[in-house]
């Protein structure tokens, strides 16, 4: 199959890059240049792992790393397992959460070489509701440049990307869809599927 | 009159075609604006999709035609050919397209698109060697998207529902319909005689194979590993397609202090 274009391959490609990156210090203070600064920043860090010659299971544990620094990585659990989040007890929230963030590391970390060489220019940022979105242009090797857009809010008293948009493409949105389908295949039992998250790629 | 129905006619009507019915068809097309409009609580997951059934079953012959064929047939086409010449096969069968695109962008009355492809196209053809060499992207002078589905959406026709086409994919009736006029919608295959215009259909076809090798890992992501690659599929054209369209707002997004993540 099928119909999936080119940008928007690229476009899951970049979720590779994306996930593990932007945390801008002050919100309040962003703007395109200090933005642009954090984004160019985080890329280079991220670069660095990839050019550190180190195993992909070393790899992956950098970028748990990274994500847990930058990332809201409550909110975006709590989000990814949407109303199903309800009815779990606080063992399974605790667990899903360490368990999705290790997911997340390798599902993305396994594509980031197809990121080397690239880079993200910040655009712009804008104020929306309580949050800032902070839209890039990422230009891969030999492709047309696309859209990144990164969510950032200081929710937890400190500022963190909860949400990237690649294409329009909502990642959190995509994680809910999947970990949606994963519990329906298990007949609704949380446990097996946080079990499985461990093999899930 | 379904929206279904009315690219029927289309179709047929196109198949025995000239400039003079494609513009009967645009005017069927105006009263599609009436049809296949979802009900009250007929949108889950802010997709309408009401054939569901049917495209899960075109999905899995999608999913077995892709494991058996187009999948091998990609990753052995990336594999046997030269990064370069793929790529240049690539632009090739994209500066082909780009009159279609550039018919699309004054349709929609986007001049500055037209303006731009029209450069595109003069200097990769030109200067990159019949479009072989992207030339024009070296100086930011990157593609406008224009399509007949696009154009559509300009014009204020409904997305109607979702379907998943055979071989083609994910798509929207809207889409679907777009597609189909645009398969005469581009002035080379007007000019050109008659083997030489399907080069360009050659070097498309070319093109989309070596997409499937290359992007292997990504795609593979969606089609072998989600848990549900339909549902994953279908999130993922609509939220692009709509991106791509300008349909919405990425900004529409709960407030993450509204959620309660107390105990993540």
């Amino acid at each position: 199959m099928t119909q999936v274009s080119r940008r928007k391959a690229t476009g899951l490609i970049g979720a590779a890059l994306a996930t593990f990156t932007v945390a801008p210090t002050q919100a309040a203070a962003l703007d395109t240049v200090s933005a642009k600064k954090l984004v160019d920043a985080l890329v280079g860090e991220i670069n660095r792992v990839i050019a550190s010659g180190k195993s992909e299971q070393a790899m992956y544990k950098d970028f748990k790393r990274i994500f847990a620094k930058y990332g809201d990585t409550s909110y975006i659990a709590a989000y990814a397992m949407g109303n199903d989040g309800r009815r779990a007890s606080g063992a399974q929230k605790k667990k899903f959460s360490a368990e999705f963030q290790t997911y997340i590391s390798r599902k993305y970390g396994a594509r980031f070489r197809e990121f080397i060489g690239g880079r993200l220019e910040a655009k712009s940022v804008r104020p929306v509701k309580s949050w800032f979105e902070v839209t890039t242009t990422a230009f891969l090797r030999d492709e047309a440049p696309f859209t990144v857009t990164f969510l950032v809010s200081n929710r937890t008293g400190r500022d963190k990307f909860f949400n990237i948009f690649i294409e329009g493409i909502n990642l959190l949105l995509t994680e809910r869809t999947e970990i949606g389908a994963m519990i329906d295949r298990r007949s609704g039992n949380l446990d097996k599927m946080i079990a499985d998250l461990r093999t899930a790629k | 009159m379904t929206l279904k129905s009315v690219s029927l006619v289309g179709i047929v009507t196109l198949l025995t075609s000239n400039w003079t019915r494609l513009a009967l068809l645009l005017a069927l097309a105006a009263l599609v604006s009436g049809c296949a409009q979802p009900g009250p609580g007929q949108i889950e997951g802010n997709v309408f999709d009401p054939y569901e059934a049917k495209n899960r079953q075109t999905h899995e012959l999608n999913h077995a035609l892709d494991k058996a064929l187009a999948r091998p047939v990609g990753v052995g086409y990336t594999k046997i050919i030269p990064d370069d010449l793929e790529d240049g096969i690539g632009n090739f069968a994209s500066n082909l397209s780009l009159p279609s695109t550039i018919v699309n962008n004054l349709l929609q009355g986007n001049m500055e698109g037209a303006f731009r492809n029209s450069m595109r196209f003069v200097f990769n053809s030109t200067l990159g060697f019949g479009g072989l060499f992207d030339v024009a992207g070296d100086f930011d002078l990157n593609e406008i998207s224009g399509d007949f589905g696009q154009t559509l959406y300009v014009w204020g026709v409904p997305e109607g529902a979702y379907i998943e086409l055979l071989i083609v994919g994910p798509s929207t009736e809207r889409a679907a319909l777009g597609k189909a006029v645009d398969l005469f919608t581009n002035p080379l295959s007007y000019v050109l005689p008659n083997p030489d215009k399907y080069i360009g259909t050659a070097a498309g076809v070319a093109s989309k194979v070596g997409d499937r090798g290359r992007y292997a890992e990504t795609l593979d992501s969606i089609l072998y590993n989600s848990a549900d690659s339909y549902s994953q599929a279908r999130s993922i054209f609509m939220q692009n397609r709509r991106f791509q369209l300008g349909d919405g707002d990425a900004a529409e997004e709960i407030n993450p202090f509204d959620l309660n993540t107390e105990g993540f």
